[in-house]
C-alpha cells in the first residue's frame, strides 16, 4: 500500500522498475513491475499507456536523452554536485538548487510531464516574508477565499479569512 | 523488545467506515511533498543533512506550528515490529521502514504523529517531509484541508524549498509544483466481474489519473482493490486537483454501483460467489493473505448489496489491517512462521465473523 517505488519483479534482478505492466485476462487483473532491460527481454518494447507517473516520467527522461543530445550539457549543480547525466540515470534531483542549475532542461521536462511549467497553486509565505511575498500570497488567498465562498464552503472560507488577516498588517507596514 | 506504546491506534481512524461511500472507497489520502531549503535530498544527503532535517522538525514539536499532542518517533529507535505495523497501516513507506532483511532505517528518518488528527509526516523520506492525511470514504477536500493546515504551520516556522515559477521543489520532478498527491483506495468487484474494468482504468488515464493495486502480499490487483491517484502536480491549483480527483472517483463509484445493479439481477452466480466467500471465511482453518483478500472482496460486495447483514464494513476494514503479518505477530506476542501465521489469521477472521453473527444474514440463508 505504499508509493510506486519498486524493484524489478524478475528474480535476482534488483534494478529499479520503470515499466508498470497491467494486464486484464479473464477478469483477473495482474501487474508486473520490470526494469527496462527485463521488459525488453520479455518483448515489451513500447510502453503501454497504463498511466504510472513514474513509468511515464522515465520514458520522458529517455526521450529527453535524444533531444538533449544536440544541446549543451549543463554544468553540475553548484550546491550538491549532481550532474545532469546523474539525474537522468536516477530520475531524482540532488537538492532544491538543482532546479536552478538545470533550469532550461527541467522546464522542458516539467512541461512534458505535467503539461505545464508554472505553479498556480498555493503561494508560499516564508518565515521572513518581504512585501512582494506578502502581496503574491494575499492575491492567492483572496482568490481561494472567493472560490470557497462561491462553493459555499464556509468552514474553509473562515480559515482563509484568518490567513488573510494574519498577513494584512505586513502589507501595510 | 516490542514497543506497543508507540503503536496505539495511530493510522486507524479510517477503519470506522464513517466517510461518504465507505462501502466502495475504503480511504482517501492526500499527501504533500515538502523540502527544507539548503539541504540535499535523501539520495545525495550526507548524514549531517539528514540529522539537520530531523533537528529542524524536532525543533517545532511542542510549538503552535504543529497540532497539540504532536510526537516525533525516530525510526532507528523503534524495533522492527513496530516499524512493520506502521508500514502495514500505511503510515510509513518501505524506505522509512528500512530496506532489505533487517536493514536499519536511514539515519534521521522519523514519523511525526498527531494523535488527535488524522495527519502525520514522514521525515527524511525521498523528500525531507511527506505530510499526509488519511480519512474514511471519499473525503478528498476534507483530507486536503487537514493537510493544508498542517503545511501552513510547518511552513511558517521552517524555510521550505519554493521556486517562484516551479512552486514547491521536490526530489522527483513528477511531484513538483503543488507536491500534492490525492489517492483513494477503492473496491471495484462489479466492474471486474462485468469486464468493464479495463475501459474504466483506461478512462482514468485519459483524464490524468493513474491506478495501481493494493501493495499487499502477492499480486498487486488482489481482491479487486485499486488505488486511484492524480498523475500531475504542476499547473493546477490544489483545489482544482482535488476537485477533479474527487469528481472522477465519484464517476467511478457511479459506474461500480450501476454494475452492481446489473449483477444483482443476473441470476444466482453473484449470490453464490458471495455466500461461498462468507462460508470460507467463517470456517477456514488456514488463510493466506492473498486468499483472504479475494474472499473479503466477495463478502464486502455482499454487505454492500444487502445480501449479508454482517460483518459490518468497519469490521471488514479492520480485518484487512489486523490480519497482516506484523499485526498478527503483535497480537500473538511473537513472530509467526508461515503456516502458523495462516492459522492465526483464519482464527482471527472466524472470531470477528462469530462476534457479529447475532443477526448475520437475510432470509436467503437456508
Amino acid at each position: 500500500m505504499s508509493e510506486p517505488d519498486r524493484i524489478c519483479d524478475r528474480p535476482n534482478c534488483g534494478n529499479a522498475a520503470c515499466v508498470h505492466l497491467t494486464q486484464v485476462v479473464d477478469n483477473k487483473t495482474s501487474t508486473q513491475y520490470l526494469c527496462k532491460a527485463c521488459a525488453q527481454a520479455k518483448g515489451i518494447s513500447a510502453l503501454p499507456a497504463e498511466g504510472s507517473e513514474v513509468a511515464d516520467f522515465m520514458a520522458e527522461l529517455a526521450e529527453g536523452d535524444a533531444e538533449e543530445g544536440t544541446r549543451r550539457v549543463p554544468e553540475p549543480c553548484a550546491r550538491c554536485g549532481l550532474t545532469f547525466e546523474g539525474f537522468r540515470e536516477t530520475g531524482r534531483l540532488g537538492c532544491p538548487h538543482c532546479y536552478t542549475s538545470f533550469e532550461p532542461g527541467l522546464r522542458r521536462l516539467l512541461g512534458r510531464i505535467h503539461g505545464a511549467t508554472r505553479h498556480v497553486g498555493k503561494v508560499y509565505l516564508p518565515p521572513d516574508p518581504d512585501a512582494a511575498h506578502a502581496d503574491r500570497r494575499l492575491d492567492d488567498l483572496r482568490r481561494r477565499l472567493q472560490r470557497a465562498v462561491d462553493s459555499e464552503d464556509f468552514e474553509r472560507a473562515a480559515v482563509l479569512r484568518d490567513r488573510i488577516s494574519e498577513i494584512e498588517p505586513v502589507e501595510s507596514s | 523488545m516490542r514497543d506497543p506504546g508507540a503503536v496505539r491506534d495511530l493510522g486507524l481512524g479510517w477503519l470506522d467506515a464513517s466517510g461518504p461511500h465507505a462501502d466502495i472507497v475504503l480511504s482517501t489520502r492526500v499527501r504533500l511533498a515538502r523540502n527544507l531549503r539548503g539541504h540535499r535530498y535523501l539520495a545525495r544527503a550526507a548524514a549531517a543533512d539528514r540529522q539537520a532535517v530531523y533537528n529542524r522538525i524536532e525543533g517545532i514539536v511542542g510549538t503552535p506550528a504543529l497540532p497539540g499532542g504532536a510526537e516525533l518517533l525516530r525510526m532507528e529507535e523503534l524495533d522492527v515490529h513496530t516499524r512493520r505495523i506502521f508500514l502495514e497501516r500505511r503510515l510509513i513507506s518501505r524506505d522509512l521502514f528500512g530496506r532489505g532483511d533487517g536493514k536499519a532505517p536511514h539515519l534521521g528518518s522519523a514519523l511525526l504523529v498527531c494523535s488527535a488528527d488524522a495527519v502525520s509526516v514522514m521525515v527524511n523520506e525521498e523528500d525531507h517531509l511527506r505530510l499526509q492525511s488519511l480519512m474514511s470514504g471519499l473525503s478528498a477536500m476534507e483530507a486536503w484541508s487537514l493537510v493544508d493546515r498542517l503545511d501552513e504551520g510547518i511552513g511558517r516556522d521552517l524555510l521550505l524549498a519554493y521556486h517562484h515559477e516551479f512552486g514547491f521543489l521536490t526530489a522527483c520532478p513528477t511531484n513538483a509544483g503543488t507536491g500534492l498527491r490525492a489517492s483513494a483506495l477503492v473496491h471495484l468487484p462489479a466492474l471486474v466481474l462485468t469486464r468493464e474494468i479495463s475501459r474504466v482504468l483506461e478512462g482514468l488515464d485519459k483524464v490524468g489519473l493513474t491506478h495501481r493495486g493494493l501493495d499487499g502480499e502477492g499480486s498487486d490487483f488482489v481482491g479487486n482493490f485499486f488505488q486511484i491517484s492524480n498523475q500531475t502536480t504542476l499547473g493546477k491549483s490544489e483545489e482544482d486537483l482535488v476537485e477533479h480527483f474527487g469528481r472522477t472517483v465519484s464517476a467511478v463509484i457511479d459506474k461500480e454501483r450501476r454494475a452492481r445493479e446489473v449483477l444483482r439481477g443476473a441470476g444466482p452466480r453473484t449470490e453464490d460467489l458471495i455466500w461461498r466467500a462468507y462460508g470460507l471465511l467463517r470456517h477456514a482453518r488456514l488463510l493466506a493473505y492473498r486468499d483472504l483478500m479475494e474472499l473479503l472482496s466477495g463478502v464486502r460486495l455482499g454487505v454492500s448489496l444487502g445480501l449479508l447483514r454482517s460483518p459490518r464494513v468497519s469490521s471488514l476494514n479492520r480485518i484487512m489491517v489486523f490480519s497482516q503479518a506484523g499485526h498478527l505477530a503483535e497480537a500473538a506476542g511473537r513472530d509467526l512462521p508461515g503456516q502458523e501465521r495462516q492459522t492465526h489469521r483464519a482464527e482471527y477472521v472466524r472470531k470477528v465473523f462469530e462476534s457479529e453473527r447475532t443477526s448475520p444474514t437475510t432470509d436467503t440463508e437456508s
